[in-house]
């Protein structure tokens, strides 16, 4: 999109939808959130490291970071995968396909949740093959990413579908001309061209699936230590009228999503650099 | 960029020489790798979301239509429905409202401080839903900053039903804007212009000139809306307090229904979620094709960088 | 390496790109396809290089025939009309590119890379932006990037699809004779296409002018100016004026003109057409034969070093007349006089149809 500079507009209504806006804003976001900050700054330093940094506390962490990272990597390669399949060809049913991918998007996640461990149980349509195998999936980390890879799919697919969809096919004809195989043209032109969209879907994904509740709820088993995530620690804090103890750990989540956001937002940047959204 | 390279990424398929809507030979993959990653994609579907989603129906069918029936009329169930019913409207409505004065400030003028406003209206979309419920227990709760005085007039948000509507509005804050932004961007001034310079006011310019024009884009951030508004559950979770049946929406309804082991009702119940989300869907499609553009979801456009230039 | 195109159809879905078209391209020549948009030029271009597959006939390179070969072993230098360079890599990495992707008993070693990249940017004038990437340079340059890209794996025969349409005019003239001199060095097999006449015509060692999918006259830009084959050849190529009359038994009458049509000898009482060219024709304040037509002038236009003079004749019919500046002047013409044209060079077509 060309820059356009915007000279003094015309337009009436500034004042009011502005004035609107911020007072909208002010109630139903900063205040909240300022609040979140007051609260846990009524602890000291001391106390709120040592509620962050306790054991139960870390490893959810550990547990919430890794699967988030497993899944969306999972996603990333798949969801490459599934895009490409999605703009590039075509088969019968994939219209269908095509719409269902959106289906973790407008599914509430507690339905999605229960459904997930219906079938991965270890009675489950999925979970008694493994079973056999020797894999449990429900109630372990493994269900936890699994309720993380289904959650944050359409983030990566929805992301890099249209790139695909606006790649110039001359460039992938000009690769062949020049004696390179399929496997080399997409490995060395449409890949690179690729990923910006790719890692930004990545982060997406990831950023989704740290914050994640309800689908990992009913799937995870939530044992303190092995299968908690960091959302169900702050949620039983909560219940317990540990209000300042959940605003801590809430503060830590904060701040990694903040993270995520910037990581989201230079990728964005590197990506219009390359021309990747045009 | 010079101007025949844009020209170039911009030239959608229908005004490309016929020739090039024709996948070359050179740009496509031999037969049996692409149904191999056809097959394989589908394969990775299936189990993630296929499977899941049949199954849905079939546990909620498992004990007979009869239970189904019976789950679905039950009186928890029908109040867990209306509540459901009115978190989504309110949520709907307040954050329309929001949404096109918000986009009308953003799209229509620059100011300072424009890109922080942006970044607090995406806020709800990178926050956590426990943390989006908990922020307003501490703000309306029994010991929040505001609760002392909501007690000494008898007035209760949290664990209350209006304590749901709150959190499912803040959840759902930036769908509608972020739809509207990049499309009344792309729309630009000149029709807006042309109804002022003709004599209009501002009421009549918007009301019948830009609400025509933005149309899709707001249906479409409202079903958007609405599926998360009534899908809801780590947020209203935290504010309910579980409190049968007042403080019950649909999806705390299938929760309580599973911890209790009542498994047939629990799908049953979400299976008329699973309805809903598959009508969203179908909503989606036909909006997408009537908007002649595949669009994304609102959580990805603020990432997408169809913020203001 | 000679190009043998044999009785080649193409078509898309309902529309016909291609209707039997043959075509000899001897080694070494520069051969323009010349002609409008959507008459196939480009889609034959494609078929050349393997991009696309035709429906039938057949493409052949020195007599063998190309059918097994896929676009990637024909060894043929495709540029395109807009370039197709990659935007991640650099100047030198795309031109790099074909060579760096070969198979491995096939690959040059880096330094050997580096010498022919390097020798193909300065043949083009680019080494200078070795380093650069694609979105930092103009029109021109990434043209001639995409030339030494098509140049770096040998080939054997060079493919260009309007090299210059995306260019500012004299960007395109400058362009235009560097790759006639590259031509002559190098002396590849070469097939470029264009809708710009007078490109074809500069450039080229023979045109092909197409029309529809169907090949209209093949032969030296001379031979196609001077010596037109179909009433689409004559007036695709430069200005042109049209005169209706009729033609009789060998005699053609053109308004008060008459000429001779040997090639119409068994005409009877038919109509045609006669093509004159602007330059061809002679204007004076006096008639000097009893045929010539007279003229309104209507507009004056100043094109450089000519004048092109807008003109209608007595019976309503517009003229175009093209002279030497020095000439006009000398005529001392202007607007509303009226002045005598004299018919010279009129090129006759029966009905308008090729004969």
């Amino acid at each position: 999109m060309t820059a356009r500079r915007k000279r003094k507009s015309i337009l009436p209504g500034f004042g009011l939808t502005l004035g609107f806006t911020m007072l909208y804003l002010s109630l139903l976001v900063l205040l909240p959130l300022f609040t979140l900050f007051l609260k846990s700054a009524t602890l000291t330093w001391s106390r709120f490291w040592e509620i962050v940094t306790s054991d139960r506390v870390v490893a959810s962490y550990e547990l919430s970071f890794s699967a988030a990272l497993i899944a969306a990597a999972v996603d990333a390669v798949f969801g490459l995968l599934v895009a490409w399949v999605l703009a590039r060809y075509t088969f019968p049913g994939k219209r269908i396909i095509d719409g269902l991918v959106d289906l973790p998007f407008a599914l509430p996640t507690a339905v999605a949740g229960i459904s997930l461990t219906a079938v991965y149980a270890e009675t489950g349509w999925i979970g008694a093959p493994l079973a056999r195998l020797g894999i449990k999936a429900a109630f372990t980390p493994l269900g936890v990413v699994i309720a993380l890879v289904f959650i944050a799919l359409p983030f990566v697919v929805r992301t890099v579908q249209p790139v695909i969809q606006n790649l110039d096919r001359e460039d992938e004809e000009a690769a062949a001309s020049l004696g390179a195989s399929r496997f080399a043209a997409f490995r060395r032109v449409i890949l690179p061209t690729l990923l910006p969209a790719v890692l930004t879907g990545f982060a997406l994904a990831f950023a989704r699936a740290l914050g994640e509740y309800g689908s990992v709820v009913f799937i995870s088993g939530n044992m303190p230590m092995r299968t908690e995530i960091t959302p169900l620690v702050i949620m039983t804090k909560l219940e317990q009228f540990d209000y300042a103890g959940a605003a801590a750990v809430a503060v830590v989540m904060l701040v990694a999503s903040f993270f995520c956001l910037v990581a989201t937002n230079m990728l964005q940047l590197w990506g219009r650099r390359r021309g990747v959204w045009a | 960029m010079p101007p025949t390279d844009a020209a170039r990424q911009t030239a959608r398929p229908e005004e490309r020489p016929i020739r090039a809507t024709h996948a070359s030979r050179a740009a496509t993959e031999p037969p049996l790798v692409r149904w191999t990653l056809i097959a394989v994609a589908v394969l990775f579907l299936a189990l993630f979301l296929i499977v899941p989603l049949v199954a849905v129906f079939a546990q909620a069918l498992e004990k007979g239509v009869g239970v189904y029936v019976k789950a679905l009329s039950d009186p928890d169930a029908l109040s867990a429905v209306r509540l459901t019913l009115l978190a989504a409207a309110t949520a709907v409505v307040s954050n329309l409202v929001f949404g096109v004065a918000a986009a009308w400030a953003i799209a229509k003028f620059d100011f300072h401080g424009k890109n922080i406003l942006v970044a607090l209206i995406s806020l709800p979309f990178s926050v956590s839903p426990v943390i989006s419920g908990m922020v307003f227990v501490l703000l309306f709760g029994a010991s929040g900053i505001f609760g002392p005085w909501l007690s000494a007039h008898g007035l209760k948000i949290i664990f209350a039903v209006p304590g749901i509507l709150v959190a499912t509005t803040f959840v759902t804050l930036p769908f509608i804007v972020s739809e509207l932004i990049p499309l009344m961007e792309a729309q630009g001034d000149e029709d807006e212009e042309a109804a002022l310079a003709l004599g209009a006011t501002g009421w009549r310019t918007f009301l019948r000139v830009t609400l025509p024009n933005i149309k899709w884009g707001l249906l479409y951030g409202v079903i958007l809306c609405n599926a998360r508004a009534m899908g809801e559950f780590g947020a209203v979770s935290v504010v309910s307090g579980h409190i049968r049946p007042v403080t019950i929406t649909l999806p705390l309804h299938v929760e309580i229904l599973y911890n209790e082991y009542k498994f047939s009702a629990a799908f049953a119940v979400a299976s008329l979620l699973t309805l809903l989300a598959l009508v969203t869907l179908v909503a989606k499609a036909l909006v997408e094709g009537r908007a002649k553009a595949p669009r994304l979801p609102a959580e990805f456009a603020q990432a997408r960088g169809a913020r203001p230039a | 390496m000679s190009i043998t195109i044999r009785s080649i159809t193409k078509t898309f879905g309902g529309f016909t790109a291609l209707r039997d078209i043959t075509l000899d391209v001897p080694t070494g020549e520069l051969v323009a396809l010349l002609g409008p948009s959507g008459c196939g030029k480009t889609t034959l271009l494609r078929i050349i290089a393997g991009l696309e597959t035709a429906d039938s006939g057949e493409v052949l390179f020195d007599g063998k025939s190309a059918a097994r070969t896929s676009v990637r072993d024909r060894r043929v230098g495709f540029v395109f009309q807009h370039y197709a360079l990659f935007r991640h890599m650099s100047v030198f990495e795309n031109v790099a590119f074909g060579l760096r992707v070969r198979p491995r008993e096939f690959r040059p070693s880096k330094a050997e890379v580096r010498d022919r990249v390097h020798a193909l940017l300065r043949l083009v004038q680019v080494e200078h932006l070795a380093d650069y990437h694609p979105s930092a340079l103009s029109g021109g340059q990434r043209q001639r990037v995409a030339l030494a890209r098509a140049l770096a794996v040998e080939p054997k025969v060079l493919l260009l699809d309007e090299p210059f349409g995306a260019l500012d005019a004299k960007v395109r003239e400058e362009l235009r004779r560097w790759l006639r001199r590259l031509h002559d060095e190098l002396n590849v097999t070469s097939v470029f296409v264009t809708h710009d006449q007078e490109e074809a015509l500069e450039v080229s060692d023979r045109v092909v002018v197409m029309n529809a999918g169907m090949i209209e006259q093949v032969g030296t830009p001379e031979q196609v100016y001077d010596h037109p084959a179909t009433p689409f050849v004559y007036t695709f190529l430069g200005h042109v004026n049209i005169f209706h009359g009729r033609v009789h038994k060998g005699r053609a009458s053109i308004g008060a003109v008459e000429i001779d049509a040997p090639d119409h000898a068994d005409a009877e009482n038919a109509p045609a057409v006669a093509y004159a060219r602007p330059h061809e024709l002679e204007v004076a304040a006096r008639p000097s034969t009893p045929a010539d037509l007279e003229a309104t002038i209507v507009r004056v236009r100043f094109a450089g070093a000519s004048v092109r003079l807008e003109l209608k004749t007595a019976a309503g019919e517009p003229l175009e007349v093209e002279l030497a500046r020095s000439r006009f002047s000398e005529l001392g013409l202007a607007r509303g006089q009226t002045v005598f044209v004299t018919l010279k060079n009129l090129r006759l077509f029966g009905n308008g149809r090729p004969e």
